[in-house]
């Protein structure tokens, strides 16, 4: 085996496994910058998965073919904020405490997501769809020698939408005056509310984009990945995806990497048994390096984040 | 006015619950189970009879020591997503020491438990550590912290200590916490004494956190860092001395599932869940010990009780997450209520 078959063999799985953390760290980067912390993103992203799930097996039965899982994306996009609704009247409007709300709303997710499972289909876990999505070469970018191979062959469409995103999130908040005020209103809301921002504005549309990225995760988990939904689909991804925010400091194109470094080292735990080097290593070495590496990489080379100044406290007018 | 705050105190979870089951009602209606003769049998789940009963303190232990262990890290202003992990490296250290170690009752059991403590509080210690000399966020460090407990755990049972049944020997009869006598009383349930060491540690939480200078320092932290360091306060040394403690509660949590309610430890293929639920009880119990103690009496009264209210009005079990969900939605939501108080009986002055 070469060192050109093995990176073939890691890389698209490495970004396979990265795309639903992709975009729940994205929304995560959403709502924590306008200053809400979001611990509910796993909660979010296991609830989109229920919806993209039972989506794409309804699609299926309606005829809806291999558009069912795009279609299936947009729903949960839109039931994922839906669900972060919840969480925004709770932290923004009652003041709640941030953290709290998040927790309760990842115990109501996966509640309800189960107890819904268990009335519609009779069982614990949804049908598993047929229509995934499918893996395919990029047109004239898989033709380019080496890179093409290793970047734009059998992958999935939706991995480099993801990467997409990440892109578009940065523009968003840092080219245009609508991030300009997301980014403020985390950092000073009071500066903010003073200049004319509606911080409870700006704040619900952070949290509610949050769920709307993270419901988009938790089914492009299920399209890709899992292929339908059970109690254990969604275990501690979107607590990753939580990571990846942190570990990128809060800004989407670190969001990215972190995850897409995730990503990596899932890939290579699990295909390190076909990997000449790596396959005298214990196998449990290489399913703990990526957490160990995170901290290693945490510790010695990122150093200190800095969250969102306002991060976690509710604004109220006139308090000084 | 400090009486009417206590009263207060005590009637927003009292409303909360209230609130989330009627809710939950409203869940079950919609969705076609009915909802009455589900409580009833949720509400005999719990203590219909001395089984049941037993059943529900046996699930309070491990969820006490759990909600102590989220609490206490709070009361230093962190969060210890890493229960889960501290738990599972407890349950090994506590089975390991029940299975080789030879030793009379009165020394073993001790002896097992405070190796669950160590080995937790170790593992609490080292995002702690990161936290205070690199300033690597706890919550990303104790999340990586629970993977690779699960990993190596699981190595470690498949290594060194594997029975038929991808699982560990059973412990020795001398480090058992089973007790013929509780479960004689309770209709064979599979209660154990983990409720007592359950409960003495809920008292150590209140005594070291409000009686010795440690606790005042731990809080001090929590409320304001800058101050306490400021005041001569080492915050560096009382983050790492928080997170162990913390951890050593969580690895008592795990020595609960290995000396008593299974008296092994299987090779989990997922989080045992046990930890996260601990951060819904610390939650709930406003981060004192004696509210971690009736939070995990109602989480855990749930649990065993949603068992019953399946088997008897078909209604899932999950249904009881959405409950427990609702009330600390609603116990979040009332410090709005705490707020309008104060306001007025302050007479409209903030």
């Amino acid at each position: 085996m070469s060192f050109m078959d093995i990176l073939a063999l890691i890389i698209p799985a490495a970004i396979v496994s990265a795309a639903p953390l992709i975009f729940t760290a994205l929304g995560g980067v959403f709502s924590e910058r306008s200053g809400v912390v979001n611990i509910g993103l796993e909660g979010l992203m296991l609830f989109g998965a229920f919806t993209g799930a039972v989506t794409i097996y309804y699609g299926e039965q309606l005829g809806l073919g291999d558009a069912s899982p795009w279609v299936s994306f947009i729903v949960a996009m839109i039931v994922g904020a839906m669900l972060a609704s919840i969480h925004a009247l709770a932290s923004i409007t009652l003041k709640a405490d941030q953290v709290v709300s998040g927790v309760a709303l990842n115990f109501l997710a996966a509640g309800l997501a189960i107890f819904l499972t268990k009335k519609i289909f009779n069982a614990g876990q949804t049908p598993v769809i047929s229509e995934r999505i499918s893996k395919s070469n990029i047109p004239f970018l898989s033709d380019i020698p080496i890179i093409g191979k290793l970047f734009f062959s059998n992958a999935y469409l939706t991995s480099y939408v993801a990467v997409g995103v990440a892109f578009i999130v940065w523009y968003v908040l840092y080219k245009t005056p609508f991030g300009l005020r997301l980014r403020s209103v985390g950092e000073h809301p009071m500066a903010a509310d003073t200049m004319g921002i509606n911080v409870t504005k700006v704040r619900y549309i952070g949290v509610l984009l949050s769920g709307a990225l993270a419901g988009l995760g938790g089914a492009v988990y299920v399209a890709s990945i899992s292929g339908n939904f059970t109690h254990s689909t969604i275990t501690g991804q979107g607590f990753m995806a939580l990571a990846a925010m942190i570990f990128g400091k809060w800004h989407p194109l670190g969001a990215l990497g972190a995850a897409l470094f995730f990503g990596l080292a899932q890939a290579i735990s699990i295909s390190g048994s076909h990997i000449p080097f790596l396959q005298d290593i214990p196998k449990v070495f290489l399913l703990i390096a990526p957490y160990v590496l995170t901290i290693l990489a945490l510790a010695g080379l990122v150093g200190r984040a800095d969250a969102p100044k306002a991060l976690g406290t509710p604004y109220e007018k006139g308090k000084r | 006015m400090q009486n009417k705050n206590k009263k207060l105190k005590l009637l927003v979870p009292l409303v909360s619950v209230f609130l989330g089951l009627l809710i939950g009602g409203i869940i079950m209606l919609l969705s076609g189970y009915p909802p009455i003769e589900a409580y009833i049998a949720l509400f005999q789940g719990i203590v219909g009879d001395s089984y049941v009963i037993g059943e529900t303190i046996r699930q309070m232990s491990p969820l006490i020591l759990s909600g102590l262990a989220v609490a206490f890290a709070f009361r230093t202003g962190l969060f210890n997503i890493g229960v889960e992990g501290q738990l599972l490296v407890g349950w090994l250290a506590a089975v390991y020491v029940g299975v080789t170690v030879d030793a009379p009752a009165v020394l073993h059991i001790p002896l097992a438990i405070l190796a669950a403590a160590v080995a937790g509080a170790l593992w609490g210690a080292i995002p702690g550590i990161l936290k205070a000399r690199f300033k690597v966020h706890e919550v990303i460090t104790t999340i990586m912290m629970n993977y690779i407990a699960l990993y190596s755990t699981n190595e470690i049972i498949r290594s060194f200590l594997l029975a038929p049944g991808e699982r560990t020997e059973n412990v020795k009869e001398s480090a058992s916490l089973a007790s013929p006598f509780l479960q004689s009383i309770t209709q064979y349930s599979t209660l154990h004494y983990g409720i007592i060491v359950a409960l003495v540690a809920a008292v150590i939480m209140w005594f070291l956190l409000w009686r010795t200078t440690m606790g005042y320092e731990l809080r001090a932290v929590g409320f304001n860092q800058h101050a306490s360091q400021y005041a001569g306060i080492n915050v560096s040394k009382n983050i790492i001395l928080s997170m162990a403690i913390s951890g050593a509660f969580a690895g008592i949590a795990g020595s609960m599932e290995g000396l008593g309610t299974y008296q092994y430890m299987t090779i989990n293929a997922a989080f045992t869940g046990v930890g996260f639920d601990g951060i819904a009880v610390a939650l709930l119990g406003a981060n004192s010990a004696i509210g971690v103690v009736l939070g995990a009496a109602l989480f855990g009264g749930l649990k065993i009780g949603a068992l019953n209210m399946q088997s008897i009005a078909g209604v899932p079990t999950e249904l009881v997450g959405v409950v427990i969900a609702l009330i600390i939605f609603f116990v979040a939501c009332s410090y709005i209520v705490h707020w309008l108080m104060n306001r007025v009986s302050k007479g409209g002055k903030i």
